[in-house]
């Protein structure tokens, strides 16, 4: 018998990133952005390293995003870990250098390439909302 | 000239130490540990009262991943060592910060003679707990990892091939080329009685070997094992009373300029990580060209490090490390540039660095039996890399 697939490892959340792991229960991506100069500061931060302003929050982006590196994990680590799977960096539409980890779901892997667009979806464990990206539907 | 101005240039190698290398140790990590630190002391000449530094990276981990079972206090404390300075963590440039910190306590006036260790158990964890090397586990984390420990990249194999991909996907760098690179260590390895692996393999091998995490083969992967390796580094006058011919270190270079994450690294960094910044930062220290250096002891942890080198340090542009590398003659014992000559961490075992520091040291004092380089070499590089981790630094034989 096949064990039971292990429970992905989660982070601890705090006042900062509370609402990238939980914005997913709403539909939304929540990435900081500064109130002042409208620069996104991934992870997040209170801290607006152009403009220096302290006032930065998490604010939904459209999800939309683009691969830049993947690769298809095909060992299994763990006992009962799915196999084969996608784990990629995406960056978003609205700032490339925001620059995200993540796994590619809702495709065969081996058809998974770099610059391929892509858009958010979440899995939600326990109370996180984890963002996963999927081939855009539209 | 680039003269003294540079304190490493005041600071020397003057002894190395390494214990037996192997996939499950007969003794705990802190013996392995001691014996390495005596060999050195010894090597150098020097008596444990004599040492009054020491540093390691990246300092007791204090769990059972054998990533780090000796932190710089035990082993002080074991050997009764009276120091006017020690260091032991794992927030530096790289896997030599250990020794850019002893560097900066001699070159600050603290010591005259710093012991520098790394040692590592990760052979007998994994044997104990098959995944002894997951970086995070059930439970919530904390810290930059936690932005991959969701997504099941909690292996470094799987969390490296994403820079691999990307340094294919930019340079076009083949498998071909990065199956030279290990076919190249294993054939040193199999000179050199020391390392883990010795049994000589083919390109067919490398590509028979198991796909683990596209383009990330088993046999791009260095070697979990026990170990431990010291190196005394001296000031450059004391060092003249050592046993050994001096080793000056000619040029560090630890900066940091791309973002200290391993997501965020940004641009080019992507691909060449943060070679890049370190690499600029030692040639601008010194007035040696790539031209000017006899052996690479290059980052191995995966066999695109190396390649990543060829290109930051300068040996060839991004984009041609193809054909530097070519048929694997140029980087053999024999070649222009002869690298990772005792088997690097791919064959000789995961080290994480201070392997290769050794075998630097090793090649200059000609003591390489079988895989000595033949003709007269004066100049060595040793690097860093893994993501946002980078480092690296020359020495020079006087």
């Amino acid at each position: 018998m096949q064990p039971d697939a292990p429970q992905r490892p989660l982070p601890v959340t705090n006042e900062d990133t509370h609402a990238f792991w939980t914005g997913g229960e709403r539909g939304e991506l929540m990435i900081y952005r500064c109130e002042n100069c409208r620069t996104y500061v991934h992870p997040p931060a209170p801290f607006c390293p152009e403009c220096e302003s302290r006032k930065v929050g998490p604010e939904p982006v459209s999800g939309k995003a683009t691969v830049a590196t993947f690769t298809v994990n095909h060992r299994q680590w763990l006992p009962g870990l799915p196999v084969p799977y996608v784990v990629a960096l995406v960056e978003l539409d609205e700032d490339p250098t925001v620059r995200l980890p993540t796994n590619i779901v809702g495709i065969d892997p081996e058809k998974v390439t770099i610059g391929m667009p892509v858009e958010v979806t979440f899995e939600q464990v326990e109370d996180l909302f984890l963002p996963m990206f999927q081939p855009r539907k539209d | 000239m680039k003269n003294q101005t540079y304190g490493e240039k005041n600071v020397a190698v003057t002894g190395i130490g390494m214990s037996k290398i192997s996939r499950r140790a007969d003794k705990s990590a802190l013996a392995l540990t001691i014996d390495a630190c005596m060999e050195a002391i010894e090597d150098a000449g020097l008596k444990r009262s004599d040492i009054d530094g020491v540093a390691s990276y990246p300092g007791a981990d204090n769990n059972a991943s054998g990533m780090s079972p000796v932190g710089v206090p035990q082993l002080m404390d074991a050997l009764r060592l009276d120091v006017n300075w020690f260091s032991g963590g794992g927030e530096v440039p790289g896997q030599l910060g250990a020794v850019f910190n002893a560097i900066g306590a001699i070159a600050a006036g603290y010591c005259r003679h710093v012991l520098v260790f790394r040692t590592v158990f990760e052979g007998t964890a994994r044997k104990l707990n098959r995944t002894a090397n997951a970086s995070a586990t059930g439970g919530r984390n904390y810290g930059q990892i936690v932005h991959y420990t969701p997504y099941w990249a909690i292996f470094a194999a799987v969390q490296q091939a994403l820079y691999f991909q990307r340094y294919m996907h930019d340079y076009g760098l083949t498998s071909e080329t990065t199956g030279r690179i290990a076919v190249n260590n294993r054939r040193n390895a199999s000179l050199n009685p020391a390392a883990v692996y010795r049994t000589p393999f083919t390109l067919d091998d490398y590509f028979n070997s198991e796909m683990l995490a596209t383009p990330v083969r088993m046999y791009d992967c260095d070697v979990p094992c026990d170990g431990s390796v010291a190196i005394l580094l001296s000031r450059a006058d004391a060092a003249k009373d050592c046993r050994n011919p001096v080793l000056r270190v000619e040029s560090v270079g630890c900066a940091q300029k791309v973002r200290y994450s391993w997501d965020q690294i940004r641009g080019e960094a992507l691909a060449r990580q943060a070679t890049i910044s370190s690499s600029e930062m030692m040639w601008s220290r010194t007035d040696l060209k790539p031209s000017d250096v006899d052996t690479a002891q290059f980052y191995d942890g995966f066999t695109f490090h190396t390649a990543a080198w060829l290109a930051s340090a300068g040996f060839c542009k991004p984009g041609e490390e193809n054909d530097f590398v070519g048929d694997g003659s140029r980087i053999a014992l024999e070649g222009q540039l002869p690298i990772n000559t005792g088997g690097g961490q791919l064959s000789l075992g995961r080290m994480h660095a201070y392997g290769q520091l050794h075998e630097a040291a090793t090649q200059l004092w000609r003591r390489g039996g079988d895989r000595q380089i033949k003709r007269d070499i004066n100049v060595s590089i040793n690097t860093t890399a893994g993501g946002p981790l980078s480092g690296c630094m020359m020495l020079v034989k006087e």
